[in-house]
């Protein structure tokens, strides 16, 4: 063997070096404050046609959680961004959000838009936390594509700002509009002649209606007690208010103490003791349970507006899907129409991305008519874009009658922010709802419980 | 030669021993540092806060919990599964009616091999899968619908195996059992083939029953065997994080009905990803090492033997 030092050994044992030096790098920053290696991208001109001065040319990474929605969307935009600035742009479509991308976040290497979603998203707390993602302002105060005289942030659906925000600054854009509640088969209905109950007193006569005649009245996605908590936390909303949900949301821990929360609890709590649930769905997972109610084994099941996407193909061609918002109990601050409805699937720039600019300009593309009708088709759901879809788009019965219900409740929609803000807490309450439903704790138990990680978590 | 020796053999190992400090040693090293930190998980921000998180870990009622749930899967995995392997590959090797004094299995002995060996074959997920099926909480689940079908449970009352407290964990200890055996059975009967026929013959010759030949001859000349295999499933037992996630209620990793299911493995990932703290996560990775060191230790030396030639 000749000792020619050529340069591709050189490369290999730099690549050798570094691959031990990396991660002692990593070790001896640990305690300093580390990062900063920013490189600042070249910039491009800023005109009103380009309000963050992306470099023309410029490459743009693109990381989409490929869950319900697909990812086909995205594809879609990332063609309308690279008509306009001719760079060319990376995708990668992932279920493991956290897998993909903890590690170039701690190597100070994100990509420039991610779609941080899903059950391996990480966690908006964290992230934010540590610095790593950039402050939305500059975008909400942008131009809006279609009519450049409005702002962005006149533009998008009453929340959708909330729920990105931090310390009363905007660090998320979640793109699809969800509206939560209980469903049901607006066939079943027909075929027995049940009415909608609106008030929980009809719902609870109902539901003994509706065991009477060999269905079980409700199921729900035991296995995951998220889905029992959209029950129980508008149950609260509704009754309590907006006020209310503030509170619970800044982990003020009195309110656990108070009427709202005491009744509601003990409302749902009703559902058990009755014993109107569907056998067994306390330990089943969403898909089992949600087929059962495909299959007219249960009456209510409570859920997001994804779930006529995810059960497309269990779901009978004339099962007609319907939304109902959740009934209220005596004396509820809030109307029947109210509705929890909210942003959701948060896409995020990351503060030490490349192309930052580009990311911004890449959300401000996703929130115009032309992408937001895009998305509409491909994925059967609302985008947070006000008026965002034609009239020229058909929507499924159940993704139809959430437009009608979003309709009838106007303003009068609330959310809940905690699950991004606490999520330590957030496990409690679910743990908690899930011992209720199993009837192994007392509504009394379940308020001291989550009175008691409330207080856990405001002291961090 | 002689001074070429060490050489040679330090040039064959350097490359494994390297790849070995980077990908493992130093990765431990590096966890304990972490578990001196605040560290999130999300950037290299962080602070030192000395032994705090090994402090919090031991007033953490979840984490003991989780402790105590790994200290149970550690008694019961090997015992039963050891248990069920060499009785299992007593009887396909040995354990036969003797025909005229001939030394052999049980009929169809082959069969069973393949058929016990089965579930080795099977992954994480599709064990999940599996046994999702299995303990379904409602009459569609395989124990629940062959209740219903004996008439032992009423149709509205199913038992709701993996949502109940006393039966998750055993639920959980079934899989790993069902899935492990397979493995041990052939280790053992391997073992059991390398015992010369005549030792068998000997006894029987004596008038040693089937009991007394598995526990004088069979078991002393299988102890290396045993030991090994002790020593691999109490390392298992330390783990089981897939099973958990995957199969168990609750939010983020499983561990459920209200942490009854939860190990310290699941436990760690939900505090190190979900709730982005992750020295407090390191900090528990440092003690499921130690554990894992010592009972290793244990293990070997209480089951050291002398080892019988033969």
């Amino acid at each position: 063997m000749g000792s020619d030092f050529n340069r591709r050994d050189l490369i290999k044992r730099a690549v050798a070096v570094g691959l031990v030096a990396a991660p002692a790098a990593g070790f001896l920053s640990a305690c300093a404050s580390g990062g900063g290696d920013n490189e600042s991208s070249a910039k491009g001109k800023k005109t009103k046609d380009n309000p963050f001065a992306v470099a023309n040319g410029a490459g743009l990474d693109v990381v989409i959680f490929k869950g319900g929605y697909g990812d086909d969307y995205a594809r879609a935009f990332e063609k309308l961004y690279e008509k306009k600035y001719k760079g060319k742009t990376s995708h990668l479509g992932t279920q493991d959000i956290t897998g993909k991308l903890q590690p170039r976040f701690n190597t100070g290497s994100p990509p420039d838009v991610i779609d941080d979603s899903g059950a391996k998203q990480i966690k908006l707390d964290v992230l934010h936390k540590n610095g790593q993602l950039a402050d939305l302002t500059p975008l909400l105060d942008a131009p809006y594509i279609d009519d450049p005289s409005k702002k962005v942030r006149d533009v998008l659906q009453p929340g959708t700002i909330e729920t990105g925000s931090f310390d009363g600054k905007m660090y998320s854009l979640s793109y699809v509009y969800t509206v939560w509640g209980l469903w049901y088969s607006g066939k079943l209905f027909k075929d027995k002649g049940y009415t909608p109950p609106k008030t929980w007193s009809d719902f609870m006569a109902l539901c003994k209606e509706i065991k009477k005649d060999g269905t079980a009245p409700f199921c729900h996605q035991g296995k995951y007690p998220y889905y029992i908590n959209i029950l129980v936390m508008d149950l609260i909303a509704k009754t309590g208010g907006l006020e209310y949900v503030k509170r619970i949301d800044s982990l003020d821990p009195t309110v656990w103490g108070e009427g709202a929360a005491k009744s509601s609890i003990e409302a749902v709590y009703e559902l058990v003791d009755k014993g109107y649930l569907l056998p067994g769905t306390n330990g089943m997972t969403h898909i089992e349970s949600q087929t059962a109610w495909n299959e007219y084994k249960a009456a209510f099941i409570p859920s997001g507006s994804w779930l006529e996407n995810e059960q497309l193909k269990s779901t009978p061609q004339d099962f007609d899907m319907k939304f109902l918002p959740v009934p209220t109990l005596d004396g509820a601050k809030l109307p029947f129409e109210a509705i929890r409805a909210g942003a959701g699937e948060p896409f995020i720039v990351p503060e030490k991305a490349k192309n930052k600019a580009g990311g911004l300009e890449f959300l401000r593309i996703m929130l115009s008519k032309e992408a937001s009708g895009k998305f509409a088709q491909a994925a059967n759901s609302l985008t947070v874009l006000k008026d965002g879809v034609g009239s020229d788009v058909k929507l499924r019965p159940g993704t139809q009658s959430t437009v009608e219900v979003l309709k009838a409740a106007g303003t009068n929609t609330f959310n809940y922010n905690y699950p991004n803000t606490a999520s330590e807490f957030d496990t409690a309450v679910q743990n908690a709802s899930g011992e209720l439903m199993a009837k192994r704790i007392k509504p009394a138990e379940w308020l001291k419980r989550v009175k008691a990680a409330a207080e856990k978590a405001k002291k961090g | 030669m002689r001074h070429r020796k060490y050489p040679f053999i330090a040039g064959f190992l350097f490359v494994p021993v390297v790849l070995y400090a980077v990908f493992v040693i130093w990765p431990y090293i590096q966890t304990f540092g972490y578990s001196l930190t605040d560290w999130s998980g999300q950037s290299q921000t962080m602070n030192f806060v000395g032994f705090d998180n090994y402090s919090k870990l031991f007033s953490d009622s979840v984490f003991k919990k989780a402790l105590v749930h790994n200290m149970l899967i550690l008694v019961f995995l090997p015992v039963i599964t050891i248990l069920l392997a060499l009785f299992f590959a007593f009887m396909l090797n040995v354990g036969g009616r003797g025909r005229a004094g001939a030394v052999q299995g049980v009929r169809g002995a082959g069969i069973y091999k393949i058929v016990f060996f089965f579930p080795q074959v099977l992954s994480i997920a599709i064990l999940t899968v599996l046994f999702q099926a299995v303990y379904r909480s409602d009459e569609g689940g395989l124990f629940n619908g062959v209740l219903v079908k004996l008439g032992l449970e009423d149709k509205q009352h199913p038992i709701e195996w993996l949502n109940s407290p006393d039966l998750v964990l055993w639920c959980i200890i079934g899989v790993l059992i069902w899935a492990g055996v397979g493995f041990y059975l052939v280790l053992f009967s391997a073992a059991m083939q390398s015992i010369p026929k005549e030792i068998y013959e000997a006894a029987l010759l004596d008038g040693a029953r089937r009991g007394q030949t598995f526990f004088r001859v069979t078991l002393p000349l299988l102890w290396d065997s045993v030991q090994t295999a002790w020593v691999y499933l109490a390392i298992a037992a330390m783990d089981v994080f897939a099973l958990v996630a995957t199969l168990t209620p609750g939010a983020y990793y499983g561990g459920g009905p209200d942490f009854h299911s939860e190990v310290m493995a699941t436990y760690l990932m939900r505090n190190f990803l979900t709730y982005g703290k992750s020295g407090y996560a390191c900090a528990m990775g440092v003690v499921i090492l130690l554990l894992t060191l010592i009972l290793s230790a244990i293990t070997l030396r209480i089951t050291r033997r002398e080892r019988i030639e033969f």
